[in-house]
């Protein structure tokens, strides 16, 4: 039989090629030819080596950004993922209530993140915000401007009510995968609400656990409208996280080389631990 | 292990039940014998997982009690009822090991470790787990999470019946086999209560020395597979059980004699008196005779399915069903015989006995 061959069909692929190439590759090569290299202007660059990386690596700014990176997502995911699970097990499996509690749910998920910035920082303004005036009213020495224990609270109670219904919904989604004869057979069984939490839907919920604990930590790492919004970073330096001191090098101080490499260390951090919740959580998985 | 009563049982899913359309399960009264093997027999949507479920305690029934050896166990949860009950869909704890499984009813209820031990390596035993005990549940075939399903029933000594919702739906057909041959093994063993809801009629006839049929929220027939072939108590049973299932035809009753069209069919006797409503006369084809004398069909179709062959003919204007062996002839100018033994006569689709 004779058969035509030749390579045409890769040009199927070419538009996905391109599209990739434009939003992804091109845009991440930029950032690593910015990263080895200096400018002054006019267009004229310099090889400076692994220089920019040495200095970033070396640098108390980028690590004490880093700390703050890190004990933000930890917190966040401790809050976010058992109030998630807490939720989603509350939640009505049937009846009116499943669109309206689905609908309250999603509500946040819905709101742009610059305003949800802007709905906090009014929400917590001491002179006519809701929260940060009733807080004053009530003798509570409120001030998410002046104070960084009340602006790290602030920025932490704001992205628990964002992001908490992510959590909630995927939870969600995996409880209601279980079939009834799951729960049917645990009564028989005679477990506990305990132990069907533990043995039944934990196990089952797993998998979307596992997406949820990744999107939160990538997310929550990555921060940045909603508190360069509410406190730009402030006081002091006491709410910049990596993405705002990164804005910061590279807008700011047009600091082109030492702002990619800082990019393209943060990139590798996040892909790092990413890469080890994924392997934590799956080597469980594993295991048979 | 117990004796089952079910007390005039109702069950309707909808809140204000007004007429017996409502009801899934419009009136059930009937004994589970201690330690027989039953199946509920029936197709989807007839309520027998209706009824295996108010037996389980999973569904509290609308109207009616239900005793488990003479005590009132209407108002007791699941685990009061001490029950064991394997589903469509294998339900194991995925995280566990084998062992673990079979262990959890036992642990649940607080027995203590010790006792928890030599149950389960009895249970791993019977259900032939055994090489597996230290595995994970979830890496098994689905045969045996089924077994696993089931252990777990199996394992607590003092279970009033073992009830199975079509257990066998995911398994393999060959598996299926084993695995019904092993849970009669079971059976005669250790003399379990067991009823076993299946809408497949092989299945219903291999396990159970009693066959439950339902039908539209009502049980139409019990008895033995032979009793369900020969005296089917309802068309119902009569279309359902057999293959294919059997001919029904409207006919006239006049003494011993019923006349469809224009001919006249001998009966094996006269109707009780007052029989009245639609009559019908049921014949399997198993008894329905095909050859040069009686009454003339013609014939429509001829199925060889291996040992025999089934012909599809038109007796009066009716389609009508017969067997034949797989080494008979088909006459070229047919004609067909009902033997008496197996002829049938219904009132309004139930059964009337008919006088010597």
């Amino acid at each position: 039989m004779d058969r035509t061959w030749n390579n045409k069909a890769w040009f199927m692929v070419l538009p996905v090629l391109l599209l990739v190439a434009f939003s992804a590759v091109i845009p991440l090569m930029t950032v690593v030819n910015y990263s080895v290299q200096d400018t002054f202007g006019n267009n004229v660059f310099f090889w400076a080596g692994s220089e920019w990386f040495e200095e970033i690596l070396h640098s108390d700014r980028f690590w004490e950004a880093m700390g703050r990176n890190l004990v933000f997502s930890a917190i966040i995911l401790v809050i976010e993922i058992p109030l998630g699970i807490f939720i989603a097990l509350n939640m009505p499996k049937k009846g009116w209530g499943v669109p309206v509690c689905l609908v309250l749910m999603a509500l946040p998920l819905l709101i742009p993140w610059n305003v949800v910035g802007t709905i906090w920082q009014v929400f917590g303004r001491v002179d006519i915000g809701l929260l940060g005036y009733s807080l004053r009213a009530l003798g509570f020495n409120y001030n998410y401007v002046n104070d960084p224990f009340d602006a790290w609270i602030t920025v932490i109670v704001m992205d628990v009510w964002h992001w908490t219904s992510l959590v909630v919904l995927l939870c969600y989604a995996g409880l209601v995968s279980i079939p009834d004869a799951y729960y049917q057979a645990a009564k028989i069984d005679g477990a506990s609400r305990w132990a069907i939490f533990r043995y039944i839907q934990l196990p089952k919920m797993n998998r979307v656990l596992l997406i949820a604990v990744l999107l939160r930590f990538m997310d929550s790492f990555m921060i940045y409208t909603e508190p360069f919004v509410v406190t730009g970073g402030g006081p002091g330096n006491t709410t910049t996280f990596l993405s705002i001191d990164l804005v910061k090098l590279a807008i700011g101080e047009f600091n082109l080389g030492e702002a990619a490499a800082m990019s393209i260390v943060y990139f590798l951090i996040i892909m790092l631990l990413s890469w080890v919740f994924y392997t934590v959580m799956t080597a469980y998985d594993a295991e048979r | 292990m117990a004796r089952i009563d079910c007390n005039h049982i109702r069950h309707a899913y909808g809140p204000h039940p007004k007429s017996d359309k409502d009801y899934a399960l419009k009136e059930v009264h009937h004994a589970f014998e201690d330690g027989g093997a039953y199946a509920l027999l029936g197709p989807s949507g007839c309520g027998k997982t209706t009824l295996l479920n108010i037996i389980s305690g999973l569904l509290y029934p609308s109207h009616g009690e239900l005793l488990f050896d003479g005590k009132d166990v209407t108002n007791l949860s699941t685990q009061e009822r001490n029950i064991a009950q394997v589903f469509q869909f294998p339900v194991i704890y995925d995280t566990m090991t084998v062992y673990d499984n079979l262990a959890f009813p036992l642990r649940n209820r607080g027995v203590p470790e010790p006792d928890v031990d030599r149950k389960v390596r009895e249970t791993l035993e019977m259900t032939g787990l055994a090489d597996m005990a230290k595995k994970k549940a979830r890496g098994l075939t689905a045969d045996q999470k089924q077994k696993i399903s089931l252990g777990r029933g199996l394992v607590r000594s003092d279970v009033n019946a073992i009830l199975f919702d079509e257990p066998l739906t995911v398994i393999d057909p060959h598996m299926k086999w084993v695995l019904r041959s092993q849970l009669k093994q079971l059976h005669r063993r250790f003399g379990f209560t067991m009823v076993y809801v299946t809408h497949d009629q092989t299945e219903a006839l291999t396990f159970a020395e009693n066959v439950v049929v339902m039908y539209e929220g009502e049980i139409v027939q019990i008895g033995s597979p032979a009793e369900l072939f020969e005296r089917p108590k309802h068309t119902f049973v009569g279309y359902f059980i057999g293959s294919p299932g059997m001919n029904v035809m409207p006919v006239a009753v006049e003494g011993r004699n019923a006349r469809l069209g224009s001919q006249t069919i001998e009966l094996p006797g006269a109707p009780k008196a007052g029989t009245a409503g639609a009559i019908e006369l049921g014949i399997r084809p198993e008894y329905v005779r095909l050859g040069a004398s009686g009454m003339p069909v013609s014939i429509r179709k001829v199925e060889d399915i291996g040992r025999h062959k089934v012909v599809r003919a038109s007796f009066e204007g009716r389609d009508i069903a017969a067997i034949v062996g797989e080494d008979e002839d088909i006459p070229a100018d047919p004609k067909i015989a009902f033997d008496p033994a197996g002829i049938n006569l219904y009132a309004d689709s139930w059964r009337v006995e008919m006088g010597g």
